[in-house]
C-alpha cells in the first residue's frame, strides 16, 4: 500500500495530483481487462474521492456491463448459486438464482466493508476469481462468474485491512482518502468508453517481447516482491496499457506503468543494485538450499525467440526502475519501505460473534426470516405450520401453506477467541532479563495457542513511548521473527504503555474477542505520555491512563517484577482494578502459568 | 469454464507434485498438506491434477460417486432400477473456508420436502469428493467444527448424518489436499497427523525459473486451448506414468531391511504413534512404482523421509529449525548420506 506523502504547508499533500490520475488510469485497465486483473483494493472513505473514482470506472466500463454490490454482511452462501428461498416456497418447486458474482459476470462487482470481510468469505471470493466461476449448490454446475472486484477498505490504514488471500488477487491499491476535491473535480480521465472498446478489441493481440518480460520479473525482485501472481497481474496491465495507448506490442513505458500501479504498492523494499537473493528482507524465504536438479525445459511456445543476454536484462530492468521513479516524488519513496512494513504489521484479524446466525456448532433455532446468511431451520419451520393447515386455504395442487410467521431460522455459537496483550516494561537495567522472560511466555502460550485458537500481542514501552511489537496473532512463526529484536533501556513511559495496550483490547473487544492484559513492570513511571521526563507528570498520567483502563473495564493482571515488590506497582493494580501477582524475576513459564490462569477466569 | 493449468507444465514444485503423485497411485497414504508463501502456485499444482486421473466407473445420475454394483444404502439411484454405469472424471472438490455443516455433509433436500412432503437426504461436499480428492485452501484457518468433521470422516471413510430427523451413512473416502500460509496460523497437531505427506513450497529464487513461470502463465490466460495442445504430449505421459504406477503398487516389494529402517528413523525422530512409520513405507512403495523400481530401496526412504514425518515431530515452540532439516540430519546419521 502506497503511503501518502508528507502534506504541503497548504495542506495538500504533494501528489494528489498524481496519485489521482494513476487511480484514473487503474479504473481504465480495470476497464479493458476486469477478470485478468482480479480488481482494485479501493483505500477510501466513503466521499468525494471514492465517488469520483466509481463513476469514473462506470463511465469506462462498456454500458452493457454488469456492475454489482454485494451486501455489507457477506456470507458465502449468498455469494454461491443456490434456491432462491421466497419463489421454492411459492411455487413448491426448487428455483435457482444466479447470486451477485455469476450476475456480474463480465462485469464489476463492488464489495462494500472489505475492511472486516470474514475469512471465509475472502476465500471464497479468493476461488471466485482464479476459476472465473460462482460455486453453484453443492452438485450443482455453477456459473461463469469472470469479473473484477472492488473491495471498500474504509480501515484507513488501521486494524485489519483487506484479508491477504484476497489482497493478493487484486492487481490494485488506491488510497484515495487524501485526494482533495479540486483534483477529483478538476480532472477527468483523458480516456472514454469508446477508447476502452477498442483497447478491449486490441488486447488479445499485444505481444510482450521476452526480454521484457524477464526485466520485469527482475523489477518485481528489486522492489522485494516474491509473490509470482503479483508479476503476472503486472503483465497483464501493460499489456491492458499498451492496448489502450495503441502499440502493437508492450513497450517500455507501458511496463514501467504497470509496475508502477501493480508493483509498487507491493515493495517490501527499496531497489537494490544487486539482485535481492542476499538481501535480507523481512518477506524473503529463505534461499533454496538445493537448486532445481533440471533447468526448466523451453517453452515450446517460445522457442523461436533468442534470449538476450543477461547484461541487457539487467540494464533494461534498471530503465524500467528508473522510469518508475521518474513518476514518484521524492517523499512518497521515501516513506515507501516503511509503509510496506507497516502494512503488514496487521492483526490477524478473524473476529467471531459469540452467538451468530452464519456459522459454528449449532444452538438452537429461533423465529425469523432467512436470508442474508440467516439459515432456515426446516423442520423447525414446517412443524410450525403444521397446525394450521387444516385451517389456511391452499391453492389447487399446493400441499402446503407456510406463512411468514412460520418460518424459523437457527442459531450457531463460535467459540469466543481470547487475545493475550503482554505489555512489558522495557525500560532500566533489568530490562533485558524481562524482556527475555516476557518473549518466553509469549511464545509459550503461543504454541497452545493452535490448541485453542486464542491469540497473543506484545506491547513494549522505554524512552518516550510504547510499542506495539507483536499486533495480535496466533503465528507462532512471526511472533519468533517479531520478537528476535526487541531492545531494552532508558526511561519508563508507564502511562503511554498502559494506554497501548488498552487500545490493542478495545480493539479486540470491538472484533467480538474477549481480551486480557498482562503488564509487567515495576510500577515506576517517569515519563508523561507525551514524552517529556519528570515523575510528577509522569504519576500523574499513569494515574489517568489507569483510570480509563479501569473506567473501560480491562480484564488486567500487573505482575510486579521489581527486586523487591513495591507499593508502586500494587497501587497500580488497584488503580486499574486489576489482579495483582508479585514475580520477583519472574521466569517465562510462571508468567506463562499466570496468564493461562487468567484466560480460566476470564472464561 | 477457463480449463485447468497442465500439471506437467508448472514449473518447479518438485516436492509437491512428487507428494501428489504419490497420493494419486496410492489413496490410503492419507492426504497431501502443502505449506508456503502467498502466489508459489500451490492452488495451481492441485488443482491441475485432475487431470492426470484416470476416469473412474460410477452410475449415471449418482450422487454419491458409488462404484457400479457396490452402491451405498442410501444411494437412490444405485438401488434403483436398472443402474447405467458411466465413466465420470475422479472429483477434485474445493472446500472453501466458512462452508456449513450443511454443505459439508448434506442436508435435507428442501425441494421435496416442501413440494412433495417426502424426508430426503441431499448429500453433501463429502459425498461428491467420495473416491477423490478434497482440495481446501488456507486449511489452516478451518473452523474447529468443521475440522473434527473432517477428521472423522478421514479415519472413518464414512460420512454419518444424524440430524433433522435423518439418518444416514455413507461411504467417503477422500484424500485431504490442504495448503496454507503459517505466517497466518499453525494447523492443530491433530488435524497435522492426519495429512500423509507434508510440503514446504516457495517461490523459485532464480531468476531464469520465475521467467519462465511467468511466460507460461501468460501464454495459458492469452490462449488456454493453444497450450493445452502444446502440453497434451507431456500430460499423456504424466497420466501414463501414474497409471503404470497404480498398477504396478501391488507388486512393488517392502523387503524387512527397508521396514526396519523406516522403524528406526521413527524412533529416532522420537515422532508419535505408528501412523509416521506406516505412512512412510507406504509412500516409499508408491514413490517406486512411479519410478519403476520393483522393490524399495533405501535411498528412496530417505528421499520420501522429509514429506512423510516432517511434521510428525514434536514441536518445541523455542527451535527454530525446520522440522525438514531435522529429518534430513536423522536421514544422514541413520542412513549415511
Amino acid at each position: 500500500m502506497r503511503d501518502l506523502p508528507e502534506p504541503t504547508p497548504d495542506g495538500e499533500p504533494a501528489d494528489a495530483g498524481a496519485l489521482w490520475r494513476d487511480a484514473l488510469l487503474a479504473a481504465a485497465l480495470v476497464a479493458v481487462d476486469p477478470a485478468g486483473l482480479g480488481g482494485v483494493w479501493l483505500q477510501a472513505g466513503p466521499g468525494h474521492a471514492r465517488d469520483a473514482w466509481i463513476a469514473a470506472l462506470r463511465r469506462l466500463m462498456p454500458a452493457s456491463a454488469p456492475w454489482q454490490r454485494l451486501p455489507m454482511s457477506l456470507d458465502i452462501a449468498a455469494l454461491s448459486c443456490g434456491p432462491d428461498l421466497g419463489l421454492t416456497l411459492a411455487t413448491g418447486r426448487r428455483v435457482e438464482t444466479p447470486g451477485p458474482a455469476a450476475r456480474a459476470d463480465g462485469g464489476v462487482l463492488l464489495l462494500p466493508g472489505a475492511e472486516g470481510l470474514d475469512r471465509g468469505a475472502a476465500g471464497a471470493l479468493a476461488q471466485i476469481l482464479d476459476t472465473g466461476r460462482a460455486p453453484g449448490a453443492v452438485h450443482g454446475p455453477g456459473a461463469a462468474a469472470r469479473l473484477a472486484l472492488i473491495a471498500f477498505d474504509e480501515s484507513a490504514g488501521e486494524g485489519e485491512g483487506l484479508p491477504p488471500a484476497l489482497a493478493d488477487r487484486l492487481a490494485f491499491r488506491l488510497a484515495l482518502d487524501a485526494v482533495p476535491l479540486a483534483v477529483t473535480e478538476g480532472t477527468l480521465s483523458p480516456l472514454d468508453a469508446a477508447d476502452v472498446a477498442g483497447a478491449r478489441a486490441r488486447l488479445d493481440r499485444i505481444d510482450v517481447p521476452p526480454a521484457l518480460q524477464e526485466a520485469m520479473v527482475v523489477a518485481a525482485l528489486r522492489y522485494g516482491v516474491f509473490s509470482l501472481r503479483a508479476v503476472v497481474l503486472a503483465l497483464r496491465a501493460a499489456r491492458a496499457q499498451a492496448a489502450l495507448t495503441g502499440g502493437a506490442e508492450v513497450g517500455e513505458a507501458a511496463a514501467a506503468a504497470a509496475l508502477r500501479l501493480v508493483i509498487l504498492p507491493r515493495a517490501t523494499c527499496l531497489p537494490m543494485e544487486e539482485a535481492p537473493e542476499e538481501a535480507p528482507t523481512e518477506e524473503a524465504p529463505p534461499p533454496d538450499a538445493t537448486p532445481p536438479e533440471d533447468p526448466p525445459p523451453e517453452d515450446p511456445s517460445e522457442g523461436e525467440d533468442q534470449p538476450s543476454s543477461a547484461e541487457e536484462i539487467q540494464a533494461m530492468a534498471d530503465r524500467l526502475l528508473e522510469a518508475v521513479h521518474a513518476e514518484l516524488p521524492p517523499e512518497v519513496l521515501a516513506s515507501m519501505a516503511g509503509g510496506a512494513r507497516r502494512g503488514r504489521a496487521r492483526g490477524d484479524g478473524a473476529g467471531q460473534r459469540r452467538l451468530g446466525t452464519q456459522r459454528g456448532r449449532p444452538a438452537g433455532v429461533r423465529p425469523g426470516v432467512p436470508g442474508q446468511g440467516r439459515r432456515l431451520a426446516l423442520t423447525q419451520t414446517l412443524a410450525a405450520a403444521a397446525p394450521w393447515q387444516a385451517l389456511r386455504r391452499r391453492a389447487p395442487g399446493q400441499r402446503l401453506a407456510i406463512r411468514r410467521d412460520d418460518l424459523r431460522i437457527r442459531r450457531f455459537k463460535t467459540p469466543r477467541e481470547t487475545l493475550t496483550i503482554f505489555a512489558v516494561d522495557a525500560s532500566g537495567s533489568a530490562a533485558l532479563a524481562r524482556l527475555a522472560e516476557a518473549k518466553g511466555a509469549v511464545e509459550l502460550l503461543l504454541a497452545e495457542a493452535y490448541r485453542r485458537r486464542d491469540l497473543v500481542a506484545l506491547v513494549a514501552f522505554r524512552g518516550t513511548r510504547a510499542e506495539v511489537l507483536l499486533p495480535p496473532t496466533r503465528a507462532l512463526a512471526r511472533a519468533r521473527r517479531a520478537l528476535a529484536a526487541l531492545p531494552g533501556g532508558g526511561a519508563t513511559p508507564l502511562g503511554a504503555g498502559i494506554d497501548a495496550a488498552a487500545v490493542l483490547a478495545r480493539d479486540a473487544i470491538q472484533r467480538g474477542q474477549d481480551a486480557q492484559v498482562i503488564l509487567l513492570t515495576d510500577g515506576k513511571g517517569n515519563v508523561a505520555r507525551d514524552g517529556t521526563e519528570g515523575r510528577a507528570a509522569a504519576r500523574a498520567d499513569t494515574a489517568a491512563a489507569a483510570a480509563a483502563a479501569a473506567r473501560a473495564g480491562l480484564d488486567a493482571l500487573v505482575i510486579d517484577t521489581a527486586p523487591r515488590p513495591a507499593r508502586e506497582a500494587r497501587a497500580l493494580a488497584e488503580a486499574m482494578a486489576a489482579r495483582y501477582l508479585a514475580l520477583p524475576g519472574a521466569q517465562a513459564e510462571t508468567i506463562a502459568k499466570a496468564a493461562r490462569a487468567g484466560l480460566e477466569v476470564a472464561r | 469454464m477457463m480449463p485447468a493449468f497442465p500439471f506437467s507444465a508448472i514449473v518447479g514444485q518438485e516436492a509437491l507434485k512428487t507428494a501428489l503423485m504419490i497420493a494419486a497411485t496410492d489413496p490410503a497414504v492419507g492426504g497431501v498438506l502443502a505449506f508456503g508463501d502467498r502466489g508459489t502456485g500451490k492452488s495451481t499444482t492441485i488443482r491441475a491434477l485432475a487431470a492426470l486421473l484416470p476416469p473412474m466407473e460410477a452410475v449415471a445420475g449418482c450422487l454419491y460417486n458409488c462404484p457400479p454394483g457396490r452402491p451405498a444404502a442410501c444411494c437412490p439411484v444405485c438401488n434403483g432400477a436398472d443402474p447405467q454405469p458411466e465413466m465420470r472424471p475422479v472429483p477434485v472438490v474445493d472446500l472453501p473456508l466458512g462452508s456449513t455443516e450443511d454443505r459439508v455433509l448434506g442436508a435435507l433436500d428442501l425441494e421435496r420436502a416442501l413440494s412433495t412432503g417426502e424426508k430426503h437426504f441431499e448429500p453433501g461436499l463429502l459425498a461428491r469428493a467420495h473416491r477423490g480428492f478434497l482440495y481446501i485452501d488456507e486449511v489452516n484457518l478451518l473452523e474447529d467444527h468443521i475440522v473434527d468433521l473432517l477428521l472423522d470422516v478421514a479415519a472413518s471413510g464414512e460420512s454419518v448424518v444424524e440430524r433433522e430427523g435423518l439418518s444416514i451413512r455413507h461411504p467417503a473416502r477422500i484424500v485431504l489436499v490442504g495448503s496454507g500460509n503459517p505466517e497466518e496460523g499453525d494447523l492443530r497437531p491433530q488435524l497435522l497427523d492426519r495429512f500423509g505427506l507434508s510440503v514446504e513450497v516457495r517461490t523459485p529464487q532464480v531468476i531464469a525459473e520465475r521467467v519462465e513461470v511467468v511466460r507460461r502463465r501468460d501464454a495459458f490466460e492469452r490462449d488456454p486451448e493453444g497450450f493445452l495442445a502444446d502440453w497434451a504430449d507431456a500430460e499423456s505421459t504424466a497420466r501414463d506414468c501414474l497409471a503404470r504406477a497404480r498398477e504396478a503398487l501391488p507388486t512393488v516389494e517392502v523387503g524387512e531391511e527397508a521396514r526396519i529402517r523406516a522403524a528406526e528413523l521413527c524412533l529416532s525422530l522420537g515422532t508419535d504413534g505408528l501412523r509416521g512409520e506406516l505412512t512412510l513405507v507406504r509412500a516409499a512403495r508408491a514413490l517406486a512404482a512411479l519410478e519403476g523400481e520393483a522393490a524399495v530401496s533405501e535411498a528412496l526412504m530417505a528421499r520420501i523421509a522429509p514429506m512423510a514425518l516432517g511434521h510428525r515431530l514434536r514441536r518445541d515452540p523455542l527451535d527454530d529449525t525446520a522440522a525438514a532439516a531435522r529429518v534430513e540430519r536423522a536421514v544422514a546419521d541413520l542412513i549415511g548420506a
